[in-house]
């Protein structure tokens, strides 16, 4: 064939890695880490596919790759050697690295080059050593050893035993070995629905002879059926399916070929609180719940099969139906057994369940926080709440951690607490501080804005960080194991979305947790900076209002923050922070600057306008600054742009007449003085 | 599954000892202490060490305190049966062994939905780790299938793969039942009546909760501990692994009870899981050298 049409072939290669089941929640970056191991290796080849498509089910990761070359193209490598004339040494070096003799060298422009014509090697031969090695790099979260071969903890790792490696590159198998497992064009079908091996004869029937074979290779295809497949089912019962796209990957990753079904539990369970009967179906059984017509909770799921069973699934409906309603039956148990006790009493028990070696119990943590919820409202942080209110919920707002229920369920801590409470008469403000007081966990999360909620949940969160912080435990780099970061967050959301208003150090030292918080402090500034990232607020902003210092409340701080933001932004605030910037830095210069120093007989046209600017000016931020008028405040810095701008335009400051030069500094002074009453221009970039 | 008699509690057992049996497994006897679980066997813990191949089954009565519910819980029980199996090294069909082994006792896997679903298996007090799956049935966990990584503290080489069928939840599966009480035991004949499971056991389920919720003696448990505890490293010192193994045992299933009593703060728990897998993994090692195998 000739040269032009052996570069125009292409071919497709299909590499299936059979396994035992692979855990649902790794298949999806399965896919993504074979893709990207992949192509290095073409790409360190010098190879390059037209497309590249991965698949998984729980019993195979596969790829497709399309438009290989056969082979790669030889390349001549030049390399640079010595000089013609260079010393003998220089010369037998180069020889010696290069592998040539001197009249292999090519001689150009005074110098020797070495030329090694490498030649183009076949994809087929690449492929054979890729496999072995994406194989073994493999990032699996968790991987083992097995078999015979593991007599050697060196022996093959992945994450389940590794059963068969179909590597076909068009019709030809690519032969590799690795650990007694050899390369071919077998693999296995549906576990119960086919029996025998499936011969693939190239990448272009592979997707197709699986599914005959009762495997759906595509994860896409598989969401897709168990998303519309449930939704249907929820309908033909009259009911609604309560969508949740993490179930349908989570079945999609147990499954070859899903079959959605509709089962039902008695009624009757429907007294347990349905947080807890969704989450028994999810989490323990992986099933979807619906609402009814009504929009409440109905006695009905959804499972996925894995396959087309001969009774069109009614033993596996029966089955699954038995399951849940054991469970059930359980979680029933729990919730009237927890309400038999009041949470007064379950609160007792607190006191055996430490918080933190350093920190004491749970309960001397609950004893901080009520007393701490009780200040917020006496202070008047937190207004529209009573403080026996605020004060009692934080009282209750653990006890659901000693009950059964939050014991099977952990992630019910909070919810359960609220229904308790308000099963024992609690008013609703008390049982929803109760059942919210985590919250927001993290960012996004809702923030509560109940009074009494807020109250706990604060008190809560600054407890948690005054106490670490107080007993030096601040989290570190990536380590944060008590979540500080996340309260953090938490407490920050809560102060500015209910403009909660308090000296941020006065909030710290009612902890009791110590007398100094710089590093907390610090801590906070920090992750409001984070926290105000993803609002656009900008971080040497806040930087430039908190170095002021003496601005500690945290509203306050970031009305401040915006209202500059708003204003350097303009190109007129951009011209007075470069004004700034050229003041500061000839002040920067000397010595004994006078603010006050009297001015000269002789006052030049842009020194007047400038000094009755600042006369007018300086004032008026003043006044705007104590009542919090911050625009107002950039209003009236706003005026001195225009004469600052004609002052450093129209005069010199240096003039050799000492009078003039420190009045003229004196001026300048003023200024830089005026505008950092607002803000700290120096913090700010640009 | 319909048209047949579903197998009685004792002729799962049966089955399972029969068709384990076939493929090479000894069928060993319960290890005649009390203990939380089938793994606790030395068959299982001390035989998954070292290189020599090891395949056996049997079932092992598991005792768990805190799990009793005085007889009256239809899924709960303080003493349970596991049925245990043990193939070392782990043989490439082992899956389609334990797939054969369910179509022995009667579920066919085009009726019924067999799903093989993530469980990692930790054993905090033998120092023991491995991948595998919880097995499901129509969504009923059945079986725990694990391939074991470590032991005592050990690499396994080569690793073994382990079967724990829940019999009691197999049997609830397979005749149909919603209480464990109702499970059948054994079959009558024309002139001896069958008796149920909670027949012979729920009077037994009712004392030991009582028992271990209410009047165990918890001084008498704590000293015990301390007993078995010194007796283990005693044995120890004399280079015997087995009776050492069996005191570290001992000292589990007393710690369990003093949980079941209720006496052990969360702070102390740790501590002392931690003196029971101190003791366990001592016996582990005293085993590896008595064998003369590599630490």
């Amino acid at each position: 064939m000739d040269g032009k049409e052996w570069v125009g072939s292409m071919t497709d290669f299909l590499l299936e890695l059979r396994s035992e089941e692979i855990p649902a929640r790794m298949q999806v970056k399965a896919k993504e880490d074979l893709a990207r191991l992949f192509n290095d290796a073409l790409l360190k080849a010098g190879l390059a596919a037209a497309s590249v498509d991965t698949f998984a089910t729980p019993r195979r990761l596969a790829l497709i790759a399309t438009g290989l070359p056969l082979a790669t193209e030889a390349v001549s490598e030049e390399t640079k050697g010595p000089k013609v004339g260079a010393p003998p040494q220089a010369m037998e070096g180069f020889l010696r690295k290069s592998g040539l003799s001197q009249d292999q060298l090519v001689e150009r422009d005074g110098v020797h080059y070495a030329i090694v014509e490498k030649a183009g090697r076949q994809t087929a031969d690449v492929l054979a050593e890729a496999i072995p090695a994406i194989i073994r790099a493999f990032p699996w979260p968790k991987s083992q050893r097995w078999g015979a071969a593991s007599v050697s903890t060196e022996s093959l790792r992945w994450v389940r035993p590794l059963q068969g490696i179909v590597a076909l590159l068009g019709d030809a198998v690519v032969h590799c070995e690795i650990d007694g497992i050899v390369s071919g064009a077998e693999t296995m079908g549906h576990r119960f629905h086919h029996s025998g091996p499936v011969i693939i004869t190239n990448a272009g029937d592979y997707i197709e002879k699986l599914r005959v074979a009762h495997v759906l290779v595509h994860f896409s295809e598989r969401c897709r059926i168990i998303r519309d497949g449930a939704k249907a089912a929820a309908e033909a019962a009259g009911l609604n399916l309560i969508e949740d796209e993490g179930l349908v990957i989570e079945n999609a990753g147990l499954t070859e070929w899903p079959v959605p079904m509709l089962g039902r539990f008695d009624p009757a369970f429907l007294d347990v609180p349905q947080e807890v009967i969704q989450l028994t179906a999810r989490v323990n059984q992986k099933y979807f719940v619906c609402h009814d017509s009504a929009g409440k909770l109905a006695n009905a799921f959804v499972c996925t099969a894995n396959i087309d069973a001969h009774d069109n699934g009614a033993a596996i409906v029966a089955g699954n139906e038995k399951v849940l309603a054991a469970r059930l039956s359980d979680a029933k148990f729990f919730w009237e057994q927890d309400l038999k006790v009041a949470l007064d009493t379950q609160a007792q028990k607190l006191a055996q369940i430490t918080f933190h070696e350093k920190l004491g119990s749970v309960a001397d943590k609950v004893e901080r926080v009520a007393k701490l919820a009780r200040w917020l409202v006496t202070e008047g942080i937190v207004t529209g709440a009573t403080a026996d209110a605020a004060e009692r919920a934080a009282r209750l707002c653990k006890a659901d951690l000693v009950t059964g229920m939050v014991g099977e369920f952990p992630e019910l801590q909070g919810i359960m607490g609220g229904y308790y409470a308000r099963a024992q008469g609690e008013s609703d403000a008390v049982a929803d501080a109760i059942r919210d007081h985590y919250k927001p966990v993290g960012q996004g999360d809702d923030v509560p804005t109940a009074p009494v909620t807020v109250a706990v949940s604060l008190a809560d969160k600054l407890d948690t960080l005054a106490q670490f912080f107080a007993a030096g435990m601040p989290p570190t780099g990536s380590k944060d194991p008590f979540a500080l970061r996340r309260a953090a967050i938490g407490f920050l959301s809560l102060l500015l979305q209910n403009e909660l208003r308090c000296s941020l150090k006065n909030m710290l030292v009612a902890t009791g947790a110590g007398s100094s918080f710089d590093t907390l402090e610090e801590f906070l500034i920090d992750r409001l900076k984070v926290q105000q990232r993803e609002a656009g607020v900008r971080h040497d902003l806040i930087d430039a209002v908190f170095s002021l210092g003496g601005e500690d409340d945290l509203v306050r701080l970031l009305a401040r923050v915006k209202a500059l933001q708003a204003y350097v932004t303009t190109s007129e605030g951009a011209n007075l922070l470069a004004a700034y910037k050229r003041a500061a830095n000839i002040l920067k210069a000397v010595d004994g600057v006078d603010a006050a120093a009297p001015a000269p007989a002789d006052l030049v046209r842009e020194e007047l306008a400038l000094r009755t600017a600042l006369e007018a000016a300086e004032p008026k931020a003043a006044a705007a600054l104590s009542v919090e008028d911050f625009e107002g405040a950039m209003a009236a810095l706003a005026t001195l742009r225009a004469p600052i701008d004609a002052f450093f335009e129209g005069v010199m400051v240096n003039d050799p007449d000492q009078d003039k030069r420190a009045f003229r500094l004196g001026l300048l002074a003023r200024f830089r003085d005026a505008v950092t009453q607002v803000a700290d221009f120096s913090k700010i970039e640009g | 599954m319909s048209d047949v008699v579903p197998l009685s509690f004792q002729d799962l057992i049966l089955t399972l000892h029969d068709y384990w049996g076939k493929q090479g497994c000894a069928i060993l006897q319960p290890y005649d202490m009390e203990m939380g679980a089938g793994t606790f066997h030395t068959a299982t813990t001390l035989r998954a060490l070292g290189p020599d191949p090891w395949n056996a089954a049997f079932v092992q009565p598991s005792r768990r305190p805190t799990d009793g519910r005085y007889g009256e819980n239809p899924n709960r029980l303080g003493a349970y049966y596991q049925y245990q199996v043990i193939l070392k090294p782990s043989p490439p069909d082992l899956q389609d062994l334990y797939l054969g082994s369910l179509k022995a006792i009667g579920i066919d896997p085009l009726l019924h939905d067999i799903r093989f679903v993530e469980d990692d298996w930790e054993s905090p007090t033998l120092g023991a780790w491995g991948l595998g799956w919880e097995v499901w049935c129509d969504g009923m966990e059945v079986t725990q299938f694990t391939y074991f990584q470590q032991m005592g503290g050990f690499d396994c080489k080569p690793v073994s793969g382990e079967l724990t069928y829940g019999l009691e939840r197999l049997a609830m599966y397979i005749q149909n039942k919603d209480s464990i009480f109702d499970l059948v035991y054994n079959n009558a004949t024309a002139d001896r009546p069958a008796v149920t499971y909670g027949d012979i056991f729920r009077e037994n389920e009712r004392q030991m909760s009582t028992y271990h919720f209410e009047v165990a003696d918890t001084d008498m448990l704590f000293d015990a501990f301390k007993k078995a505890t010194a007796e283990c490293e005693s044995c120890l010192q004399h280079a015997l692994p087995i009776p050492a193994y069996e005191q570290a045992i001992k000292a589990s299933h007393i710690f369990n009870i003093l949980q079941a009593r209720g006496v052990i703060s969360v702070q102390e728990r740790a501590s002392y899981m931690g003196r029971v897998r101190d003791l366990a993994k001592g016996s582990c090692q005293a085993w590896m050298e008595k064998n003369g195998w590599a630490v």
